[in-house]
């Protein structure tokens, strides 16, 4: 027997393993480290996994700003919440309508395939956004563009409801005098939960991480969500106090703890998704598994 | 006859109403601006407004191809996708395998959701991530990595030649999580009866590897690969555009289609070198598609998107 070999490769799986594991913790780690570090000592020694010396200026800084950094969350929860809402019903019910045998079902589908392969590139939706539907600097413009509805998730939803839902039960149900909506409400979707998990879950962290629309639809800092601050503060430093509610006139925006000051926004963008994420990822894992079965 | 007409209306109409959100916003967010392609085929003139504009033919195509941009960001795009899509492979394979092998349901666990973390990030954050490393003064490889090894602190943001490099970490480092995730599950789904045949012939861990694991993977590999080519002309415009925090001085290894449609609309008010990019990148990537499908269909029927 080959226990020999057998050993060797599970302590390479695990060496190999370990080594990809730290791999992908090391910079959260610093990042969390660089936010502790005392704002003099992360200039003169860098950023460290344990600070060089422990200080809590960056966030004491944040804090104090904290009508910027609490509006941007709670335009992140608000965008996420209705648009993983709206994102999941107007898929759901699409993808129930491409299940059903009615007239042009082809050509729609069609419709929705061909979105996949074709785009009319930034510049014409872009004017779609600003010019026809006017959602720049409105909370919209973080809901709608490009996130609400993708044809690879229509198409997800309605494998399952072709494959998992027996089609007798509708059947029966209509012959009992069901419509559509009450069927697909009290038959379709109460079997559907796992698909509706999963999309519901990519969806929503789509939308909290989403930084683009921000970016090309937002000009109003009071809109900004978490990501787009982030975003800003990249771009220039200074954005939070440039911003501030407070009268700042007598403070020197030099003295400020900038550098940590990054390291602390970046970890608040973080922890909420890192917080949940060991509940929601089973079906997260679960998604790409179904995904990659029948992309 | 015509009864029968108003009832399948009458039943049909309920289903047409449920899909009316839906086709609204593909008219709205897909095909108005499929539509909206026009625009590249024009030179625009805001006082005459966009469909008062002049017709300029493929103008601003031939202009665009005379630009040394045209060529910087395809040879960037494509090549970064050569080298993302082979890599990407190769790791996500071994990690794959490596995970299957591991024994222990809970190290596995612990495993499987450490190396996913970076895939739930957004761009934004990990270019936060990136410069902590890489921050010509704070960074942790300036300040500590290189310290310790003697050698001069490295502008990393100015200096282009190691960006293709950094590029390909931080996808693969991003990446390599969920596309492992998506081999493990059909390496599962290997029949255990093939390697228990092996070990009554006395085949090896590593003989049955090579033998059944790897062949049975061999179909996957080669329809993702087929369909990743469909997507070569395409770039994650957060990874060239964030990652590199914008530096002009990177632009000629980290410029993409992607990036230079951005910048030539929002920075420059390019409109027609934007949207004469845009359509660039749509046809050819079309084209790209059609091509990857239609072999992907030869190979295996079953996998291929249309």
């Amino acid at each position: 027997m080959n226990y020999k070999g057998d050993k060797q490769l599970q302590l390479i799986a695990h060496i190999v393993m370990v080594f990809l594991s730290a791999c992908a913790l090391f910079p959260f780690l610093l990042l969390v480290g660089a936010s502790f570090t005392e704002e003099k000592a992360a200039i003169l020694n860098g950023f460290s996994i344990i600070p060089s010396k422990l200080g809590f200026g960056a966030y004491e800084y944040i804090f104090q700003e904290f009508a910027t950094i609490g509006r941007a969350y709670l335009i992140t929860i608000i965008v996420t919440i209705i648009g993983t809402v709206l994102s999941v019903s107007i898929t759901t019910l699409m993808a129930y309508g491409l299940t059903k045998q009615v007239p042009g079902v082809k050509v729609l589908n069609f419709l929705l395939v061909f979105t996949m392969l074709f785009n009319g590139g930034l510049v014409p939706t872009y004017y779609v956004y600003t010019n026809l539907l006017h959602i720049q600097d409105t909370i919209w413009a973080l809901i709608i563009p490009g996130l609400l509805m993708n044809a690879f998730n229509v198409i997800l939803v309605k494998n399952y409801f072709r494959t998992s839902i027996p089609g007798e039960l509708i059947e029966s149900a209509k012959i009992d005098g069901a419509g559509e909506v009450k069927v697909l409400v009290r038959i379709v979707l109460p079997l559907s939960l796992p698909i509706l998990a999963t999309i519901g879950i990519t969806s929503a962290i789509s939308y909290w991480n989403d930084w683009t629309n921000g970016l090309y639809y937002l000009t109003n800092p009071k809109l900004f969500s978490i990501q787009t601050v982030l975003n800003k503060i990249n771009e220039n430093a200074q954005f939070l106090a440039n911003n501030s509610d407070k009268v700042m006139a007598n403070v020197d925006t030099s003295s400020l703890p900038t550098v940590t000051m990054r390291m602390a926004m970046a970890v608040l963008g973080i922890l909420p998704i890192v917080c949940i994420y060991p509940f929601f990822q089973k079906f997260f894992i679960k998604g790409i598994t179904i995904g990659a079965v029948k992309g | 006859m015509h009864k029968k007409m108003k009832l399948k209306v009458k039943t049909a109409l309920p289903i047409y109403l449920m899909m009316l959100p839906g086709l609204i916003y593909l008219l709205f967010n897909n095909y108005i601006p499929i539509a909206g392609i026009f625009i590249a085929f024009k030179k625009l003139d805001w006082s005459k407004g966009i469909f008062g504009s002049q017709w300029t033919g493929f103008d601003n195509f031939t202009y665009l191809f005379k630009t040394k941009d045209a060529f910087i960001m395809t040879r960037n795009t494509v090549l970064y996708n050569v080298v993302f899509i082979i890599l990407g492979i190769v790791c996500s394979v071994t990690v794959a395998i490596l995970l299957n092998e591991i024994r222990g349901k809970l190290s596995k666990k612990l495993y499987q959701s450490l190396i996913l973390l970076p895939y739930l990030m957004s761009m934004v954050v990990v270019s936060y991530l990136a410069y902590a490393l890489l921050s010509n003064e704070t960074g942790f490889i300036n300040n500590t990595i290189l310290k310790a090894l003697g050698i001069q602190p490295i502008s990393w943001y100015q200096e282009k030649n190691y960006w293709p490099v950094i590029l390909t970490i931080v996808n693969i480092w991003k990446g390599v999580g969920f596309s492992s995730i998506v081999y493990l599950s059909t390496i599962v789904g290997i029949s255990p009866e093939y390697y228990e045949a092996a070990r009554l012939d006395g085949a090896g861990k590593w003989q049955q590897i090579k033998r059944i694991t790897l062949p049975l993977l061999l179909p996957v590999i080669i329809t993702l690969f087929i369909l990743s080519i469909g997507g070569m002309f395409r770039s994650d415009f957060g990874l060239f555009y964030l990652v590199p925090r914008n530096s002009g001085s990177l632009y000629s290894v980290t410029q993409t289609i992607d990036t230079y449609v951005y910048r030539a609309l929002m920075t420059q008010g390019n409109i027609s070198m934007s949207s004469a990019a845009g359509v660039y990148q749509s046809v050819v990537g079309f084209i790209l598609i059609l091509a990857a499908n239609g072999l992907v269909k030869k190979f295996d029927k079953e996998s291929s998107l249309f």
